[in-house]
């Protein structure tokens, strides 16, 4: 059945589409607060997207409520600020609607993990081709400083006076046990870095999560100070690249090698451990990718950053429904209204 | 040996048995015949919330209602003229609806002594002659069945699961049927599975033959023809008919249609249908929770599609946020409740008009929306069709309420002409250079659509309040004041571009029946009748509940006393009151049932009779008038 959509999507860009990151800064006020990690994210946003050769018309982000709920105001695309928790959704049927777009997703720790968490296993389940970025700053900060699903235990807030008694979600490992096929982690701190993530999370076809560990200034402050800093995140990060060897430290002078399924830290010192025995990473291996994201909250491992997991191997859901289209229309032939209406048996009068 | 023919207008046959019988089969078989030979038909399936709840119960027995005749069929019928019970549960269950001197056809094995306990009878209801009233037909189906397949070589297991068919066919020779549309539809059904076939078509004629050379059934009923306009018919339900609407509306708007939906009872057909439209190029979503059923619904909509939600009360109340989210975004939706008995888990196979308030009310902020109802199985395709028509038109999501009443009774469907149905209009943006996604139609006032692909129009929207116009978002005080009013007055122009309510009778008098939603056949029926009998009472009918009619305050004010039946507590009644200052009196029902029409008659008698009421105005001071009947 041709529609106006049809239409639509197959209209020409006019002009050019190679577009400056300056294209992608609408003409309002940026009203996080000064030094909140979000506009850390924005930048190498902004910057990405005239790297992508889509006309901005076809680009599209959705974001819930919190902080982070405000990014799509903050970029000339076509943007939508959805409610608490529900940006996944709303993009799920945006994307399945028209898998033209290239569709983005800002959402946070309390967004998508707490009121939000029912859609975000149900959408890495189901593996809609678009981008999610949750900007995780462990706290509830639009409210004004409660503590989240990504607080740690005994963490102080307005809400948790004498220390919080809930132990906090591994959003990596989450999304990897609802089966998500891209998986990674990036900061607020190597806008560079962050960028190339974001490229990457674009490039995968399929869902794509990328946590990102982004500074509250004003409620929880310094929360990642030891794993982004430039002084300590070498010592206390390891990063997490296809075919690369898990080395880290100042001096790159320490790996992690696997001592059966425990990943363990070996010092590269001459005569000792080398670079060859060395946990190299496969972000295809599933099984390596859990036990990475597990190092998480260990006390002595040093926090995994990077692509955990890039499967290739299952087609997104978009494709599906239109090849399930396609095919039921190559097999029965597209579909007569009036046939339909008809029905099974009708009679005439 | 002859048989006597005598005609009837109008006949209700109910079948009844275990969940496992197959009666909702037979039933509908019985009801497309009934169609097919040119009568006009209403049905309504019972069935329990179980599954299949265990053999012989009173709680596990499954019906399903056939009322037909030669004219004005429009409900489901008051009273049971032949019941089929294939066991004791099944009689007991519905003999109180049966009338005195009716038929009851019984499978006498499902009569045995544990059927009798389980079903609660201390002596066989067929044997102590507590059936006297009635005329009863026992008949050993298995037993017959077997006399019948003599000849035929077909497994003893398929010939026992045929005793709904057999059952089928007494009834068919009852009423004189064809046996052709069953047999076509056996042989589609059972494609390929020859014995199935076999069994199936031979049990039907075997029920046929029993009846014909058994002397006890003397005598076959013909119902006349109905006087019909032309065209071609099926029998549909409302949640067909709303899942066909779907489709036809947006072949009419020109746009692909999608569906996010989250399994409930009693919509999930809708869901059902819609999932089987791919070579149509619809797409739905089986959601997650109901949130995620609207919502994604709502990304579509951002995305140009014709975007539909499906649910049922408790899904409703899941959904308001979302509802709110599109009124604020001002994005086309169409949001369909097929209301089911509550609060909370309530009777959830049963219905009820108790969403009403819900649908106007039920969301924070002052968040107007359009609300329709359908009035019957095929008007749910015609109201999914206007529903489709506002919310294009009208930027703005739409609620359209039926009910586990027409949602899944049927009724013959007048197939429309695609061709003859009018063109929806989508009000997309078009000039980039002028372009702001708050712009609107002076009109309509509704604002552009713009949907990502279009260049030059890259926007954002969301719930935050937005500067009219602009759209950017906005916490001025006077530009909210001004939004809220804009939203409101949007919703209430609609008034402007529906029909007016017709009132059938005079048009001013003492009494005026108003109805809404699947009250429409019970109504009608009961003030048709009365007017026969020469009684003085108008009868109209809302389909469009918010905004009202705008002639409705007008009529309601032309009559003394204005007369409100509906599947609750007085929702209607209360929007009515408030609205029109006119005192309304309340006929209400909550038992998960429909109004049979005797109902209403009989409510209605009692009001003609009180002649000291008859100046409502004048004596709505006193504390001795009863409000509600």
């Amino acid at each position: 059945m041709k529609t106006i959509i049809d239409e639509i999507i197959q209209r020409p860009h006019i002009g050019d589409v190679h577009t400056t990151s300056k294209d992608f800064k609408p003409d309002v006020d940026v009203r996080w607060c000064a030094g909140c990690g979000a506009i850390s994210v924005l930048s190498p946003a902004q910057r990405l997207m005239p790297e992508l050769g889509i006309p901005k018309e076809k680009i599209v982000f959705i974001s819930g409520i919190g902080c982070s709920g405000r990014f799509p105001y903050y970029i000339d695309t076509y943007g939508f600020h959805g409610i608490h928790g529900r940006a996944l959704p709303i993009a799920s049927g945006l994307k399945i609607a028209r898998p033209d777009l290239s569709v983005w997703v800002v959402t946070g720790d309390g967004d998508n993990m707490s009121i939000g968490g029912n859609h975000f296993i149900h959408a890495c389940r189901r593996n809609v081709d678009m981008n999610v970025l949750m900007f995780n700053n462990e706290v509830y900060s639009l409210t004004k400083g409660q503590y989240s699903p990504t607080s740690h235990r005994g963490q102080v807030t307005k809400s948790s006076p004498l220390g919080a008694l809930d132990d906090p979600f591994n959003p990596v490992a989450l999304a990897l046990g609802a089966s998500a096929t891209f998986v990674a982690r990036g900061h607020d701190k190597d806008r560079a870095q962050l960028q190339q993530l974001l490229l990457k999370a674009h490039q995968h076809k399929g869902f794509s999560f990328v946590e990102i560990y982004t500074n509250c200034r004003i409620f929880n402050d310094g929360a990642f100070d030891l794993y982004t800093n430039a002084e300590s995140r070498d010592d206390h990060t390891v990063w997490l690249e296809h075919g690369k060897p898990l080395v880290f430290g100042k001096n790159k002078d320490k790996g992690i090698i696997m001592d059966g399924f425990t990943p363990r830290i070996v010092e590269l010192t001459e005569g000792g451990h080398s670079i060859n025995d060395v946990l190299v990473h496969n972000e295809k291996d599933s099984t390596l990718a859990f036990i990475l994201a597990n190092m998480t909250y260990s006390e002595t491992l040093p926090r995994p950053m990077g692509t955990l997991q890039n499967l290739d191997n299952r087609s997104s859901y978009d494709d599906r429904v239109v090849e399930q289209i396609q095919h039921e229309v190559e097999t029965k032939g597209a579909g007569n209204l009036e046939q339909l209406l008809l029905g099974g048996s009708y009679w005439e009068v | 040996m002859n048989k006597l023919v005598e005609h009837l207008e109008e006949v209700t046959v109910r079948f009844a048995g275990d969940s496992g019988d197959g009666m909702q089969l037979v039933g509908t078989q019985f009801s497309d015949t009934s169609g097919f030979a040119g009568n006009e038909v209403n049905t309504f399936p019972d069935y329990p919330s179980e599954i299949r709840a265990p053999e012989g119960t009173l709680y596990g027995v499954s019906a399903f209602q056939v009322h037909f005749g030669s004219k004005n069929i429009h409900t489901t019928g008051d009273f049971v003229d032949v019941l089929v019970a294939m066991n004791a549960a099944s009689l007991k269950v519905n003999l109180a609806n049966v009338r005195e001197q009716s038929m009851i056809i019984v499978n006498t094995e499902g009569f045995d002594e544990r059927s009798l306990k389980l079903a609660g009878y201390v002596r066989n209801p067929l044997d102590d002659g507590s059936l006297s009233k009635y005329q009863v037909f026992g008949i050993d189906m298995s037993k017959e069945l077997k006399k019948a397949f003599i000849e035929v070589d077909v497994p003893s297991k398929l010939i026992q699961r045929t005793k709904n068919i057999f059952a089928l066919g007494v009834t068919y020779w009852l009423f004189n049927r064809p046996l052709e549309p069953t047999v076509n539809w056996i042989n589609r059904k059972f494609k390929g599975k020859e014995d199935v076939i076999l069994a199936n078509v031979h049990a039907l004629q075997g029920g046929w033959n029993f009846a014909e050379k058994n002397p006890d059934f003397r005598k076959q009923y013909i119902i006349d023809k109905s006087d019909m306009l032309p065209g071609k018919y099926r029998s549909i339900t409302g949640n067909q008919a709303v899942a066909l609407g779907l489709v036809v509306a947006a072949t009419k708007a020109h746009l692909p249609l999608f569906l996010g939906s989250y399994p409930i009872t009693p919509a999930t057909d809708i869901l059902h249908a819609i999932s089987g439209y791919k070579k149509y190029g619809v797409k739905h979503l089986q959601a997650e929770d109901e949130i995620a059923g609207i919502t994604s619904a709502i990304g579509a909509a951002f995305g140009g599609s014709l975007a539909v939600t499906t649910t049922s009360g408790p899904g409703l109340s899941l959904k308001t946020e979302a509802i709110g989210l599109a009124i604020m975004t001002e994005l086309p939706l169409i949001i369909v409740d097929v209301q089911r008995a509550g609060p909370s888990t309530g009777l959830p196979t049963k219905t009820e008009q108790s969403d009403l308030m819900q649908a106007m009310y039920g969301r924070h902020g002052e968040a107007p929306l359009p609300v329709l109802a359908a009035a019957s199985s095929s008007d749910c395709f015609d109201m999914t069709l206007e529903a489709a028509r506002i919310a294009l038109k009208y930027m703005t999501p739409v609620m359209l309420l039926t009910d586990g009443y027409i949602g899944q009774a049927s009724e013959p469907w007048r197939i429309p002409e695609i061709d003859k149905l009018p063109e929806i209009a989508p009000q997309f943006a078009s000039d980039a250079s002028s372009f702001k996604p708050y712009l609107r139609n002076p009109e309509t006032l509704a604002r552009q659509w713009a949907i990502p692909g279009m260049q030059g129009m890259e926007h954002r929207i969301g719930g935050l309040e937005k500067e009219d116009g602009s759209g950017v978002v906005s916490t001025d005080p006077m530009n909210h004041q001004k939004m809220v009013e804009l939203r409101q007055k949007k919703v209430d122009n609609i008034a402007n571009d529906i029909p007016e309510l017709k009132v059938v009778g005079e048009g001013e008098g003492d009494l005026l029946l108003l109805s809404w939603g699947s009250t429409y056949g019970a109504a009608k029926i009961a003030v048709e009748k009365m007017q026969a009998e020469g009684h003085k009472i108008s009868h109209a009918h809302l389909r469009y509940l918010n905004p009202f009619p705008k002639n409705l305050g007008q009529v309601l004010h032309k009559f003394d006393r204005v007369v409100i039946p509906e599947l609750n507590l007085g929702q209607l009644k209360n929007l009515i009151q408030a609205k029109y200052l006119k005192p309304v009196i309340g006929i209400n029902k909550v038992q998960g049932k429909p109004f049979k029409a005797v109902e209403l008659e009989e409510k209605l008698t009692v009001l003609l009779s009180l002649e000291n009421l008859k100046n409502w105005e004048a004596n709505k001071s006193r504390q001795d008038i009863p409000v509600d009947l």
